[in-house]
């Protein structure tokens, strides 16, 4: 058995060897960038990259933080009601609403993001951070909606009756009872709709190219346009905006996992 | 106008002894709109409107002037016909045919291999296995700028290595021959975790008796695969093929961080055209970019409506 496991940290190397990479060159001195062939190790490692990194993106990152949080308070709270009704409430037409869902996750985000910049030109919402939230949101609104759905659907309905009899409305049992039942349909929803809008280029890119506040995703698109020769500073600024997946892979493995198999396959 | 009237007169029925049958079941349905109204509006608004919108955008003869002003003239599909004929218009589609066709192959085939190898018990498998999620976790202008700095024709590692071996320099993302090559690996790259995931927990449904019948009969590993595990998996994998379908047709961010869709079309698919049409260019011309962006619309649903089918019958089935 020991091979196998030799087998799989080779793989695991091969597969993750962009990544190292990306740390690799971060580290790397200007003056070595160039050098042919490349540095295999930081052996000169410098943090200059990481300075630049830190003095010139901050605000970027510190955009990022705003702007995924906003989409995950949005995204659940339109879809953990949305998830109720159709777990537990059997409204009429709730077939052609899960079909509009299905389908509106199948639609480009190019697309959206050009309907959305003629509408937000209408509005003068572009530039916006609140513009931003609702188009990031739409990423994740669907999936969440579907999470929240198949989670609810588990609680028994005999709980739920015993709410009612007990005098409790509607609200009041998706308030104290489902919602607090529901906590990791909440926790893997927040984690893909954070994951989603940080990582974002798309609607950022159209909808916010320019603003007082950009996302990271712009900073580092800048970043490449505009000094090609700092490739420290170009991945030390990668590494930071791997934060959120870094800290994912570490804290909430077991939802992304949950996450990615429940928007494909239904047992 | 309804839903609103439905919300409030679910909010003021008071909460109280169960009604008697068809009131009862009225007011769950008046209920049950009431949760659903945030929803319903939202997908009014930010989802029909903006396709709406592109129709609309994709339907008239928008310059600049007229895009503020929205005063622009309709002209019906003339916009569909200027993309017909436009010299980017069958590259594009090729490329968009190739890149969807090689990354979705290459996804799977690999994302399969890799399920099969994990779903084996050795030490530090949970592990490494969610390992291989980095990739996927990644934000893709983190992916794509890495590698468009490995693909460096003069100080990247790719050409450091090939040179190891005595091959290349190449001109990886520089020159036409290889650009949609470079954007394609990279992609691939980012969905095999995709692949991985979902494969793997088709497999785990899989009943291990019939492997241990199989291997009674004396089947070999290769032929326990293809008469058990591949027929058996056939309907996970075909929707991980279909979703992979769909998810590819829409990849923007990659391509365009990347190459730009160049060098002149190179690498050009319908979602990058699209793009560079409405927003690359000093010049957008938004009609245009509306209509390659519609035709990409009416592809994915098509794609989406065999998915959705697929998927009904595999749950009633």
């Amino acid at each position: 058995m020991k091979w196998k496991t030799g087998i799989a940290l080779l793989l695991t190397a091969i597969m993750l060897f962009p990544v190292y990479w990306m740390l690799n060159v971060s580290f790397t001195r200007e003056q070595d960038m160039r050098k042919s062939p490349p540095n295999l190790f930081p052996l000169h490692g410098t943090l200059d990259g990481y300075r630049a990194a830190l003095t010139e993106q901050v605000p970027y990152l510190g955009t990022s933080v705003v702007i995924a949080l906003g989409t995950v308070v949005l995204t659940v709270a339109l879809s953990a009601p949305a998830g109720y009704a159709l777990a537990k409430l059997r409204p009429r037409g709730a077939g052609v609403l899960s079909f509009l869902l299905l389908a509106a996750q199948m639609v480009p985000g190019i697309i959206m993001a050009m309907g959305f910049y003629a509408i937000y030109l209408d509005l003068g919402l572009l530039q916006s951070a609140a513009g931003l939230i609702v188009a990031d949101s739409t990423i994740a609104v669907p999936f969440g909606v579907f999470i929240f759905a198949a989670l609810m659907s588990t609680i028994p309905d005999e709980l739920l009756q015993a709410a009612r009899t007990d005098g409790a409305s509607r609200l009041r049992t998706f308030w104290s009872i489902v919602l607090p039942m529901s906590r990791n349909g909440v926790v893997t929803v927040s984690v893909f709709a954070f994951l989603w809008a940080w990582s974002d280029f798309v609607f950022a890119s159209t909808l916010d190219n320019g603003g007082a506040h950009e996302p990271i995703t712009l900073g580092i698109y800048h970043y490449i346009g505009n000094n090609n020769q700092q490739w420290n500073a170009i991945m030390a600024t990668a590494v930071f905006a791997s934060i959120p997946a870094a800290a994912i892979l570490v804290l909430a493995q077991r939802y992304v996992a949950a996450g990615v198999t429940a928007g494909a396959v239904k047992d | 106008m309804t839903t609103t009237v439905a919300r409030a007169t679910a909010a003021a029925v008071p909460a109280g002894g169960p009604p008697a049958g068809r009131r009862r079941r009225n007011l769950d349905q008046w209920a049950a709109w009431g949760f659903l109204l945030p929803i319903t509006a939202y997908l009014l608004v930010f989802y029909a409107y903006p396709l709406f919108r592109n129709v609309d955008l994709s339907l008239r003869n928008y310059t600049v002037r007229s895009f503020v002003q929205g005063d622009a003239p309709f002209t019906g599909l003339a916009n569909y016909g200027t993309v017909l004929s436009d010299p980017t218009f069958l590259p594009a589609l090729v490329h968009t045919a190739v890149f969807t066709g090689a990354s979705i192959a290459f996804q799977y085939t690999i994302g399969l291999a890799l399920a099969v190898f994990f779903r084996q018990h050795f030490r530090l498998s949970a592990t490494l296995r969610a390992m291989f999620l980095v990739p996927w976790l990644l934000p893709l202008i983190v992916s794509a700028s890495t590698w468009s700095w490995m693909f460096n024709s003069d100080s990247g590692i790719i050409n450091t290595a090939l040179g190891l071996v005595g091959l290349g320099p190449v001109n990886w993302l520089t020159s036409p021959q290889w650009s949609l090559a470079s954007v394609t690996i990279a992609n691939i790259w980012i969905g095999i975790p995709f692949n991985l995931v979902i494969l793997y927990s088709g497999l785990q449904t899989i009943p291990a008796s019939l492997y241990e019948a199989a291997a009674l009969d004396g089947a070999s590993a290769w032929q326990q695969f293809w008469r058990v595990t591949f027929p058996l998996l056939r309907p996970v994998s075909a929707i991980t093929l279909l979703l992979g379908l769909i998810y590819t047709l829409k990849v923007f961010d990659v391509i365009w961080i990347m190459t730009r869709g160049g060098p002149t079309d190179s690498s050009t698919t319908f979602a990058t055209w699209s793009y560079r049409l409405g927003f690359g260019t000093l010049l957008p011309s938004f009609g245009p970019a509306a209509a390659v962006g519609n035709l990409l619309v009416v592809t994915a649903l098509v794609f989406g409506l065999v998915y959705i089918r697929f998927q009904r019958r595999l749950v009633t089935s």
